[in-house]
């Protein structure tokens, strides 16, 4: 069920949501999305280049949190404008790691019925997306 | 060889079209953790208004990526690939990507900007299906300079 315009109000909160962050997932998401990197995917390598561990793909950690907002609206039609800055990695050791996403209704449109919503993602405690904003359609 | 500042504004060959179905919606969004069921079942994203199942939006850069490869592997261009860090990344949707689209996508150097021994190029890629526009991919990466 989408959202309707008239229930929400800048200033209202969604999540948190914890998201958890699995190497296995980042395999599906090379394949899935066509970035093969192994920096993405093999420990040996990602370390022979100077990281610390496996990373995941900026744009994984960009699509998990996007799940968050999508929800919130509705679903994934609704989202209309989606951008971020990539901060900080998200390291991926072998037994996984955990995204803490949140987000805040930022301004509201109501001509279109359109909200802006602002994620913050942390990984560890580190934010991992900087000025992740979203703009969706809302009933 | 440094980034060729003459790319800004050059466009490249759209490609494609490339068929969208099912799995790969699918399979994108289970990788991402996204359990919706208008990206796996028909009648639900018939129910939300859709015509078919539904793409999660960032699945819009596995078109930019197909897009922009003409841009980033040539050799003229001057992108060492092995530098690159993904800077920021935007999407606006005209509408979601959608099972049964054949998308085409044509990339366009937006700037490329030099700062401090690295390029920051920005690059757009434009998706359509049967000539209308579906969404626009902006990425920003950085190109670290030598040591």
């Amino acid at each position: 069920m989408a959202r309707t315009f008239d229930e929400v109000s800048v200033g209202d909160t969604l999540g948190p949501v914890t998201i958890p962050v699995t190497r296995a997932a980042l395999v599906a998401y090379a394949g899935a999305s066509l970035d093969q990197n192994p920096i993405h995917q093999d420990e040996d390598f990602a370390k022979s280049v100077g990281l610390p561990d496996v990373i995941a793909h900026g744009m994984w950690t960009m699509g998990a949190a996007g799940t968050v907002v999508a929800d919130w609206a509705g679903d994934a039609g609704r989202v209309l404008d989606y951008g971020t800055r990539f901060t900080s990695m998200v390291v991926v050791p072998r037994d996984g790691a955990e995204l803490e996403v949140s987000g805040v209704v930022k301004s509201v449109d109501a001509d279109a019925k359109r909200a802006t919503v602002e994620l913050t993602a942390t990984n560890g405690g580190a934010k991992v997306l900087g000025r992740a904003l979203a703009v969706v359609q809302l009933d | 060889m440094p980034v060729n500042e003459d790319y800004v504004g050059r466009s490249f060959d759209p490609v494609g079209p490339y068929a969208v179905d099912a799995a790969m919606i699918a399979d994108f969004a289970a990788a991402i953790g996204a359990t919706d069921p208008v990206h796996t079942d028909p009648e639900a994203a018939r129910a939300a208004g859709y015509r078919d199942v539904i793409a999660p939006p960032t699945l819009a850069v596995r078109f930019d990526q197909l897009a922009s490869r003409a841009y980033v592997q040539d050799p003229e261009a001057g992108i060492d690939y092995s530098r690159v860090v993904h800077g920021e990344q935007k999407f606006h949707h005209h509408r979601p990507i959608t099972a049964g689209d054949q998308i085409t996508a044509q990339t366009t150097v937006d700037s490329i900007r030099m700062a401090g021994g690295h390029a920051m190029i920005t690059v757009r890629s434009e998706l359509s299906a049967d000539a209308e526009p579906v969404a626009t991919t902006t990425s920003t990466i950085v190109v670290r300079g030598g040591e």
